[in-house]
């Protein structure tokens, strides 16, 4: 057992961590925020000279990482600075996706996403999907060499600013089947397709996409017809490793920002952190932060295990994410009293970063059915 | 013992119900029950309709113009009113303010101030607490100087709530800085419009303005608008925090909040099924349904102690505490019902923006409400001072 970074993977963290504690502060952040594109091309750009993107596809793929744990270094430093660039859309699950299943020349996109130039988004959820990744409405329908996708996808992020979309539809089978799914990567401006974007509440954006016949050639296939759940499922499991890092980020902040304001906001004359009430609670949280960190290790470790062995360990830290996110981000809040409700103060943004994760790829509630069903099969 | 309730409260009850079918704009219900912000118009205009049918003041005396009913009958309008998703009643002046005056005022200031407060004449915000004197209230350093017959102040108060909407403050002030911090503060009322006020708002955390800074500079004020004695506010200013404590059990805003929960876990679905029918789902809703019946109960048990006379102590912290942790849980299960959609940032404060979000399960803006909330634990006196308070009652030291 060794748990100490490669030094790659050590000089990278270091890398970023100064990059964006130099460029991306709360002010910067908070006015890419209320920008009309919800991100910054500069930063984006940026992230690619330093690495970032490369970092996470394999050396085959063109990069030179891509494992459970160049994923966690990236993300837990996003999450940190609670970065609102769109790195897990573009890059882990639509780029992802592309580099898993792609034929060559669709891999040409890949350079371009690690390069910095390529905007992607995975548009899979739908209105009534919640989080299962099989419940698959929309279809595609062959039409001589044609093939006319049709359906609705729910809050996409990302959708506005990708120039190629990656989009699942069923070709054959029933709403809940695995089997019958496929991928399309298609750019976002064919006929047919309407965005409907907006903000969301911890920062980016997102749209709905709508599929009104939409026609695309055979070659827009990703990987073999109706048989693209396994890779979907694998990257959505990539994308909760690289999610679950960046909560922990967003947690280390936190309660850094607690236990720094425990030791300097004076209330009856002395500093609140010497109140036990309150010691005893950032002990708590400093206990979960242990627990969050190893759940991260735990499922980063096995991204490359097999699937049974990989689901079990993405959905545990799912579900413990999820539950000591919320401890952090409420308790966070409660002892730093009313400045911690205020949009300029950095907690703000940190807590909806940590809360708001646990709407994405299930909740810590369907993790735990899915923990119970994956233990049982 | 006997849990129902007596014919006359049954017919009370009939009473409000009837009123609110038909007397609720419809506008302001759906407002209300889809989580929309309210505007200063649409306070006024239900203040003004509750006025009119005399229940405005249900809390004070019928001498200063009150309905002046005992405490089930405030419990029986409040779970009400949340049930037919009434706006609620804007607190500053007609339950914060109005006993202070009533019991601590001059006649002329009864005369003058209740009735304007009845009229929405004048709209009244709190200014307690200042950026260094939160849970340490007495701490505060606002100054009043008397100058002949006006008193000259200067200082800061902060997360003062509508103060945007206000044209008047009340506020603690230091009088006296020699003596024990509690016995130099005075309770002044200042005109917000007099020069060297300044409102300033702070942007909270769900995009929402609802609180400002206040900065005072060299504002004079005139000494009739002292209430009580100079250097006694800190007695008047507790007071009213024991007024501002009751209600906040909130039981009407928690069952009406679980309805709307109820309401979104039917048409979101989760596995081809309504997610009301997920075991793990219905599990955490009937967790905090029963937390809910019992503390409703508790409600009951200590406002009818107190309708026979007894004032709230320890007890209305209890209920702080509770009544926060059940609401604030609640919201979480709004949040969390959502599922997806809960991401778009609907925002209270965008008002009337929110038609182009998609909502397919009609939840409105859960996760805004779900941050937004998280003051309830924090304002009126944090759950952290009211979990010291019921220790020092109940065991000393
Ligand atoms: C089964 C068992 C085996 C043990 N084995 C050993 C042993 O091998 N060697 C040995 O030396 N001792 C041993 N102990 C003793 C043990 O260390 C003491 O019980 C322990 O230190 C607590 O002391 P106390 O029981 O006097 O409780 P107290 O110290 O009186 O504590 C009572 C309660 O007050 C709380 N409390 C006390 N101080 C504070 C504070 N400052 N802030 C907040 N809360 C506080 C405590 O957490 C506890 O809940 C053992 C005890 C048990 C029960
Ligand atoms: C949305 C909102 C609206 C508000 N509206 C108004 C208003 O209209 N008018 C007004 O005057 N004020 C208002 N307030 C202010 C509110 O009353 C204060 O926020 C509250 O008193 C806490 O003070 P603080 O924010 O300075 O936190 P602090 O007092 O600094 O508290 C920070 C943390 O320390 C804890 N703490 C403090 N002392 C102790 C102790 N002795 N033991 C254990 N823990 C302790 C607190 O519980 C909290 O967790 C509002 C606040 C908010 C957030």
């Amino acid at each position: 057992m060794n748990f100490d970074l490669t030094e790659e993977r050590q000089m990278l963290q270091d890398t970023l961590r100064r990059f964006l504690r130099e460029r991306y502060d709360t002010a910067t952040r908070n006015k890419i925020i209320e920008s009309a594109s919800g991100m910054s091309d500069d930063i984006w750009g940026q992230l690619a000279e330093l690495g970032v993107i490369g970092a996470l596809f394999t050396e085959e793929q063109g990069g030179f990482g891509g494992a459970g744990f160049d994923l966690a270094v990236v993300f837990e430093e996003l999450g940190r600075a609670g970065v609102v660039e769109p790195m897990l859309d573009t890059a882990v699950l639509a780029g992802g996706l592309v580099a898993d299943l792609g034929d060559e020349s669709q891999q040409a996109l890949v350079e371009e996403v690690i390069g910095g130039a390529m905007q992607m988004a995975f548009a899979h959820g739908e209105p009534s999907s919640r989080y299962d990744l099989n419940r698959v409405q929309a279809t595609a329908k062959a039409e001589g060499d044609e093939i006319v996708l049709n359906g609705h996808k729910a809050v996409v992020v990302n959708a506005e600013a990708a120039q190629m979309l990656v989009v699942s539809a069923r070709e054959s089978g029933n709403i809940g089947d695995t089997d019958g799914i496929s991928l399309f990567v298609l750019p976002a401006d064919t006929k047919g397709i309407t965005i409907q974007g907006y903000a969301l509440l911890a920062g980016g954006r997102a749209a709905e996409v709508m599929l009104d016949d939409v026609r695309l050639p055979a070659s827009a296939r990703l990987g073999a017809a109706g048989k693209a759940f396994d890779a979907i499922e694998a990257r959505v499991a990539a994308a909760s490793v690289a999610q679950c890092a960046e909560t922990l980020g967003a947690m280390e902040t936190a309660t850094h920002l607690t236990k720094e304001y425990l030791g300097t906001r004076k209330q009856f004359g002395r500093p609140i952190g010497t109140f036990q009430a309150l010691a005893h609670r950032m002990s708590d949280l400093l206990i979960e932060m242990e627990q969050a960190r190893s759940a991260v290790i735990n499922a980063a470790g096995h991204l490359e295990s097999a699937r049974g062995e990989r689901e079990r360990q993405v959905s545990a830290a799912k579900n413990l994410m999820g539950r000591a996110g919320r401890l952090v981000a409420e308790d966070s809040i409660q002892m730093h009293g009313g400045i911690a409700m205020t949009q300029e103060y950095e907690l703000a943004h940190i807590a909806k970063r940590i809360v708001m994760a646990d709407h994405r790829f299930g909740d810590t509630d369907h993790h735990l059915e899915r923990y119970i069903a994956l233990a049982a099969a | 013992m006997d849990l129902s309730y007596s014919a006359e409260e049954q017919a009370f009850r009939d009473d409000v119900r009837d009123f609110l079918t038909t007397k609720l704009p419809e506008d302001l219900r759906d407002k209300v029950r889809d989580g929309g912000e309210l505007n200063k118009a649409d306070m006024e205009r239900w203040h003004a309709i509750l006025n009119a049918q005399g229940w405005l003041a249900p809390n004070w005396p019928k001498s200063f113009g009150g309905a002046e009913w005992n405490a089930v009958q405030r419990h029986i309008f409040e779970e009400e009113a949340a049930a037919h998703h009434a706006p609620r009643i804007v607190p500053f002046g007609l339950s914060m303010l109005a006993p202070v005056l009533q019991k601590f005022g001059s006649q002329e200031q009864c005369d003058y101030w209740l009735p304007r407060i009845l009229s929405g004449e004048d709209w009244w915000c709190q200014g307690y607490s200042e950026p260094g004197a939160g849970s340490d209230l007495a701490s505060l350093k606002t100054t009043a100087v008397k100058d002949g017959d006006h008193y000259i102040v200067n200082g800061q108060k902060t997360w003062t709530t509508l103060g945007q909407h206000a044209n008047m403050i009340f506020c603690l002030v230091r009088t006296d800085k020699d003596v024990k911090q509690q016995e130099g503060i005075s309770f002044l009322l200042i005109d917000m419009d007099t020069p060297g006020v300044e409102v300033r708002p702070i942007v909270l955390l769900d995009g929402g303005a609802e609180v400002n800074e206040v900065w005072f500079t060299d504002v004079k004020v005139p000494v009739e608008n002292l209430v009580g004695e100079e250097n006694k506010g800190w007695t008047y200013a507790k007071y009213l925090l024991t007024h501002e404590r009751t209600n906040i059990a909130g039981v009407g805003f928690s069952q009406a909040g679980l309805t709307r929960v109820r309401r979104i876990a039917k048409s979101e679905m989760s596995g081809g099924k309504p997610l009301i029918e997920n075991p793990h789902f219905a599990a955490r809703l009937a967790q905090v349904e029963i937390d809910l019946k019992a503390m409703a109960t508790t409600n009951l048990r200590i406002v009818s102690k107190a309708a026979a006379g007894t004032a709230p102590g320890v007890e209305s912290s209890m209920l702080k505490v509770k009544g926060t942790i059940i609401r604030q849980e609640i919201n979480d299960l709004a949040r969390r019902a959502a599922g997806a959609y809960a991401m778009p940032f609907a925002s209270e404060a965008l008002e009337g923006s929110n038609a182009g979000l998609p909502d397919p399960s009609g939840a409105g803006p859960v996760a805004s409400q779900y941050f937004n909330n998280r003051k309830l634990s924090i304002f009126g006196g944090s759950n952290e001072i009211q979990r010291g308070i019921i220790a020092k009652v109940t065991m000393g030291g």
